[in-house]
C-alpha cells in the first residue's frame, strides 16, 4: 500500500512538489478570479503556469547548500 | 485541429514512454529469452486493457467540468514535470535519458543469474514492470487527454500508432532505439501537455478562453517560447554557478 502511495505520488508530484503545489494555487486564484470577482480570469492562468515553471527550475539549479569542512 | 493536435500529442508521449519499455523488453528478450518475457508484456498488456475498460466508462459518467477541472490539473503538473525535466536535460543540469546505456545496465543485470526452466521470473517481472509503470502514463496521457477533448479514437488512434511503428522498428533494429531525439520530443509533449491542462483546467473552472479552441494554438507558441526562454535562463544560471549547482533531482 505504502508503495502504491509512493508510486502514485511520484506520478502527479514528480521530482519537485513546489510544482504541483503551484499549479493548484494557480488554479485556486483564478477559480477566486472567476467565481468571486467574477472577472475573466484567463489571462492569469499562463503567466501562473510560466512563474511556477520557472520557481521549480530555480530550485533545480540553485546553488549547493555550504557544507562545513569535516572535523 | 483539436483532434489531429490531441492524436499528435497521444502519438508523440506514447512514442517516448514505448522506447523507454521497448529498452527493458528488449534487454529481458535478448539475455534471458522471449518465451517469459512475452507472457510479461502480455500480462502487463491485459492489466492496462483492464484499466482502461474500467476507467474510460468511468471516466465518461463524469459531468464534463468537473472531469475538465481534475484532468487538467493533472496534465498541467505531468506536463510541467516533462517540461522541466527536458530543460535540466537541455542545459546538462541532468543526465540525458540514454536508452544504449540503461539497454547496457539492465542486459549485465540480467546476466547475473541464469534463467530458469519453465516460467523465467526474472525475465517476466523485468518485462511487466517497464511495460506497467511506462505504459501507465500511456493511458493516463491517451484518456486524460482523450476524454476532455472528447476525440478519445483520436486519442487512442494517435497512442496506437507510436506502439506499432515503435514495436516494427524496434524489431527490425533489435536493439534500443538510443537514436530517437527522446528529449526534444520531451519538450514537445510537456508543451503540449502544459497547453492542454492550462485550457482545460481553466475551462472547467469556468474561465472563457478568447477565440475558444482557438485559444489552444496561441498557448502552445506561448508555452514553446516560455520553454525556449526557460533553457536559455536555466543554461545562464547553471554556467554562472558552475560546479556549485545543485544535483537536479
Amino acid at each position: 500500500m505504502r508503495r502504491l502511495g509512493a508510486f502514485a505520488w511520484d506520478f502527479v508530484v514528480g521530482d519537485d512538489w513546489v510544482g504541483a503545489a503551484g499549479v493548484v494555487i494557480v488554479l485556486a486564484l483564478a477559480w477566486v478570479l472567476v467565481h468571486v470577482a467574477h472577472v475573466a480570469a484567463w489571462w492569469v492562468l499562463p503567466p501562473g503556469v510560466t512563474a511556477v515553471l520557472a520557481v521549480t527550475l530555480r530550485r533545480a539549479v540553485r546553488p549547493s547548500p555550504v557544507r562545513p569542512p569535516p572535523q | 485541429m483539436n483532434g489531429l493536435a490531441v492524436a499528435l500529442t497521444a502519438f508523440l508521449a506514447s512514442a517516448v514512454e514505448t522506447v523507454e519499455a521497448l529498452t527493458i523488453v528488449l534487454a529481458a528478450g535478448l539475455t534471458r529469452g522471449w518465451r517469459s518475457t512475452l507472457i510479461g508484456v502480455a500480462a502487463a498488456l491485459v492489466l492496462l486493457a483492464v484499466l482502461v475498460a474500467a476507467l474510460g466508462p468511468a471516466l465518461s459518467a463524469i459531468p464534463i467540468s468537473i472531469l475538465r477541472v481534475v484532468v487538467g490539473a493533472l496534465l498541467l503538473a505531468f506536463g510541467l514535470q516533462w517540461l522541466r525535466k527536458a530543460v535540466l536535460r537541455a542545459v546538462g543540469a541532468k543526465p540525458l535519458h540514454d536508452e544504449a546505456a540503461i539497454f547496457a545496465r539492465q542486459t549485465a543485470a540480467a546476466r547475473t543469474t541464469a534463467p530458469a526452466a519453465g516460467v523465467d521470473w526474472y525475465a517476466f517481472t523485468l518485462a511487466f514492470k517497464g511495460v506497467t509503470l511506462e505504459g501507465l502514463e500511456v493511458v493516463f496521457i491517451v484518456l486524460g487527454v482523450g476524454a476532455s477533448a472528447h476525440r478519445l479514437p483520436a486519442a487512442v488512434a494517435g497512442a496506437a500508432a507510436a506502439v506499432v511503428l515503435t514495436v516494427i522498428v524496434g524489431a527490425a533494429v533489435r536493439g534500443p532505439l538510443a537514436r530517437v531525439p527522446e528529449n526534444t520530443t520531451k519538450f514537445v509533449v510537456g508543451v503540449a501537455l502544459t497547453t492542454f491542462g492550462t485550457f482545460w483546467a481553466g475551462e472547467g473552472m469556468g474561465v472563457r478562453w478568447p477565440g475558444s479552441d482557438a485559444a489552444l494554438p496561441v498557448l502552445f507558441a506561448f508555452y514553446g517560447v516560455v520553454a525556449a526562454a526557460a533553457v536559455a535562463r536555466t543554461r545562464r544560471a547553471v554556467t554562472a554557478r558552475g560546479p556549485d549547482v545543485a544535483v537536479a533531482s
